[in-house]
């Protein structure tokens, strides 16, 4: 049973190494960012009008945040009016309870999935088996995340940590697949024929949903392989769970997220499934359908001005995939499941701010940047991570780091204060100083000279060297060198202390 | 013109020698330098660690001290990008209608030397003289905050006698990030190998980039391994004239 949710249950830094000690996971990693980065990369470079088309996506989903309960509302009524049945979950329990008694209510002891963070986020599989209910994954790595009894570490590529050997050898094990091969088509093969017997005689499904238009109560899932639309299609019974923010109003509006997710998310031009459904039809695919749209948190980010524009998310993991420190940490890093830059801050404002290990995310970020200039919907994740950053510190009381912090302020807004600092830093590294360097320093900072060496300070400052300099040169306009004054002067300077 | 130079607390403290090498070549390009003695710290390393009730001081300090300047320029994409970027961000969070007014009048003034040099000054040939093998990494705010585009590659291509080697997967980032290499130091290290390890592969003799923070993170991981390959700040190559060897 894949596990889920969104509470850590370490700090970002104790998650992260384990994968750091991973070489193979590191491989993994590595070799997968880098190609869809780079394919990425191209099929965004063939739109002309990309930036303009980013613009749009953040102003379509920054109307939608601004009258969301309206939308909500709109949706509500025209799945109604469609013969489809909502429900509003507040929480994760409240939304599992919904989609648990929905499936017992029918009976089943089985019921298929496809792929759907949102289910993740509630933990629903768990809640599901609880009662008896088993859960199939049918989208292919979910499946295998599922199998390998592992968490899902990429938004878009669950088991992007696994490479072909290992999951040829899970399939072996758990699907009784007599595989010769790892190739990608032998694995789908084996995942088929385990799958196409589970669409034939499963009765309900569960989905998740990347749109809904309001205006028409039409829910849609975006997919790869197939898999989805039969979920939607075969089974008698449809349930969809959906953050309250993937609403848009209109068709036209649905229109600008589907040029912008395929390009960003696989770097497709158009990706190969999108299904649509809207309410029931008599005769035709699933004749009961349940919408639930989930808050669990989402309402307090709403509240936030800053934060707010997380919630424009559409899961497309650009920003996992450009991301250095994902690279090398892993999904599992992030203890969620939003990995990665997203995942650093959304996870802690759906907590509330108020779960420590969620809290140290926004710190899992050198701040480069790369993720924003990523994200198809502009949301300005290094602002966001350092408003968060600002937040929970204010939260805490003095720590050491804070009164650390507050010192070196108080230093630095003076200058003879800062200079007196500086002396008193050169005086005191004396017994640190081996060949110029530090290659040990005592408490919190020795997480730096664990693996690297830091420069001793100089003998003089910059602003030393500038009192003592003779008077200032420039050139005139006849290319002499002259004071400000416009006195000439000597063209070259000699030093009082020669090449560091 | 007159440039009032933001030197940094990290350059002032740690790498006094990059802000002579900008002093010397502002002024051998004829341009009259000051260095208000005011001037600390931009407050970076506050407001990206959370502190950002003790990054407002060091703001409304670095607002006092630069009012007046005509152009401001630092040898620093991080300190040129905290200032144009998150100051306004820092007197907005704030709630300080006044600051940010203020910011905002100064912001466009405070340059990055190397886009100050091609874009502001549009010189690309500073008359410098490096005759060594040199591979250029690109800085995180330099590129996608300040946005310096390839300005100082058209320095360095300028530069007589030096051989420019291309730095395999150069946008991405060393892994220093302020406080993120010590908070987490393991992750961060891990970013440090691969940089380390594709800046060896270009055989360079030294890698430069224009900001000493990243290459205080890069060096640190060269000097562990003892690589034989050394950093080097942008200005203090520019600098270098054959008669004058700065770095
Ligand atoms: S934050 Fe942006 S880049 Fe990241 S998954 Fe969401 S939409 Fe995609």
């Amino acid at each position: 049973m894949s596990a889920g949710g969104i509470k850590p249950a370490r700090t970002f830094q104790q998650a992260a190494k384990v994968t750091l000690a991973n070489p193979q996971m590191r491989r993994n990693l590595r070799h997968a960012t880098t190609v869809i980065r780079e394919k990425r990369e191209r099929a965004v470079a063939e739109l002309l009008d990309w930036e303009a088309l980013r613009d749009e996506g953040a102003a379509v989903k920054d109307h939608v945040m601004a009258r969301l309960s309206e939308y909500l509302l709109d949706l509500e009524s025209a799945v109604k009016a469609r013969g489809g049945h909502v429900h509003w979950a507040r929480d994760a329990a409240e939304a599992r309870g919904i989609v648990a008694g929905i499936a017992e209510g029918h009976g089943a002891r089985e019921v298929i999935k496809v792929k759907s963070i949102s289910t993740d986020e509630i933990e629903l599989n768990a809640a599901l088996s609880e009662r008896g209910i088993h859960a199939i994954e049918t989208d292919l790595a979910e499946l295998i995340v599922q199998l390998a009894e592992d968490r899902p570490s990429h938004i878009l590529v669950p088991a992007i940590h696994r490479n072909r050997a290992e999951i040829r050898d899970l399939f072996r094990r758990k699907l009784g697949a007599e595989l010769l091969t790892d190739e990608p088509k032998a694995l789908a093969e084996a995942a088929r024929l385990y799958l196409r017997e589970k669409f034939l005689t499963t009765k309900v499904a569960v989905s998740g949903a990347n749109f809904a238009v309001a205006e028409s109560g039409t829910v849609c899932v975006v997919e790869s392989e197939g898999n989805g639309r039969m979920c939607v299609t075969m089974p008698d019974v449809l349930i969809s769970v959906m953050g309250i923010e993937k609403v848009v109003p209109t068709w036209q509006d649905l229109a600008v997220f589907m040029r912008l997710l395929p390009r960003s998310s696989t770097a497709e031009r158009m990706n190969p499934y999108t299904s649509f459904w809207s309410g029931v039809t008599p005769g035709d695919g699933p004749q009961e359908f349940h919408l639930v749209l989930l808050d669990n948190g989402r309402t307090d980010v709403l509240a936030d001005e800053v934060g707010r524009q997380t919630l424009r998310c559409i899961r497309c993991s650009a920003c996992l995939n450009v991301c250095p420190v994902y690279e090398r940490a892993g999904g599992h890093a992030y203890g969620s499941v939003y990995p990665g830059p997203i995942g650093a801050i959304l996870t802690p404002q759906l907590l509330h701010l108020e779960d420590k290990n969620a809290n140290t995310l926004p710190w899992a970020s050198s701040l480069c940047g790369a993720c924003y200039d990523a994200c198809p919907v502009k949301i300005n994740i290094p602002e966001v991570l350092l408003y968060l950053r600002g937040k929970i510190t204010e939260e805490k009381p003095l720590s050491v780091e804070a009164v650390a912090f507050k010192t070196a302020a108080w230093v630095m807004s003076e200058p003879h204060r800062f200079e007196g600092a500086i002396r008193l830093a050169r005086t005191g590294q004396g017994p640190l100083v081996r060949n110029g360097a530090i290659h040990a320093l005592p408490g919190m900072l020795g997480g730096w000279t664990d693996t690297r060496d830091l420069p001793a300070f100089p003998p003089q400052t910059f602003r030393e060297w500038w009192r003592k300099r003779p008077a200032p040169q420039v050139r005139g306009d006849d290319g002499n060198a002259q004071t400000s004054e416009g006195e000439p002067v000597a063209p070259e300077r000699t030093d009082d202390r020669g090449p560091v | 013109m007159t440039v009032d130079l933001f030197i940094t607390c990290l350059n002032d403290a740690m790498f006094p020698r990059t802000g002579e090498a900008t002093v010397k070549l502002l002024e051998r390009l004829g341009h009259e330098v000051r260095f208000n003695e005011r001037q600390t710290c931009c407050g970076q390393m506050h407001f990206n660690s959370g502190y950002q009730e003790d990054a407002l001081k060091l703001v409304r300090h670095f607002v006092e001290t630069f009012r007046d300047a005509e152009a401001i320029v630092a040898p620093s994409g991080s300190c040129v990008g905290m200032v144009r970027d998150l100051y306004p961000r820092a007197a907005e969070w704030a709630g300080d209608e006044a600051l940010l007014e203020e910011v905002n009048a100064l912001t466009p003034r405070v340059f990055e030397l190397s886009e100050f040099l091609v874009k502001e000054l549009g010189v690309e040939d500073v008359g410098a003289y490096y005759p060594h093998r040199v591979t250029y990494h690109q800085t995180c705010h330099a590129m996608r905050i300040l946005r310096v585009g390839d300005a100082p590659l058209r320095l360095l291509r300028n530069v007589k006698g030096l051989n420019l080697v291309e730095l395999p997967a150069v946008e991405q980032c060393c892994g220093f990030g302020g406080t993120f290499s010590v908070k987490n130091a393991d992750t961060s290290t891990a970013m440090l190998a691969d940089k380390v390890q594709n800046v060896m592969s270009t055989g360079a003799e030294a890698c430069t980039a224009g900001d000493n923070s990243c290459l205080m993170h890069i060096g640190g991981g060269l000097s562990r391994l003892q690589a034989g390959t050394r950093t080097v700040h942008l200005a203090e190559i520019l600098a270098s004239t054959e008669g004058e060897v700065f770095a």
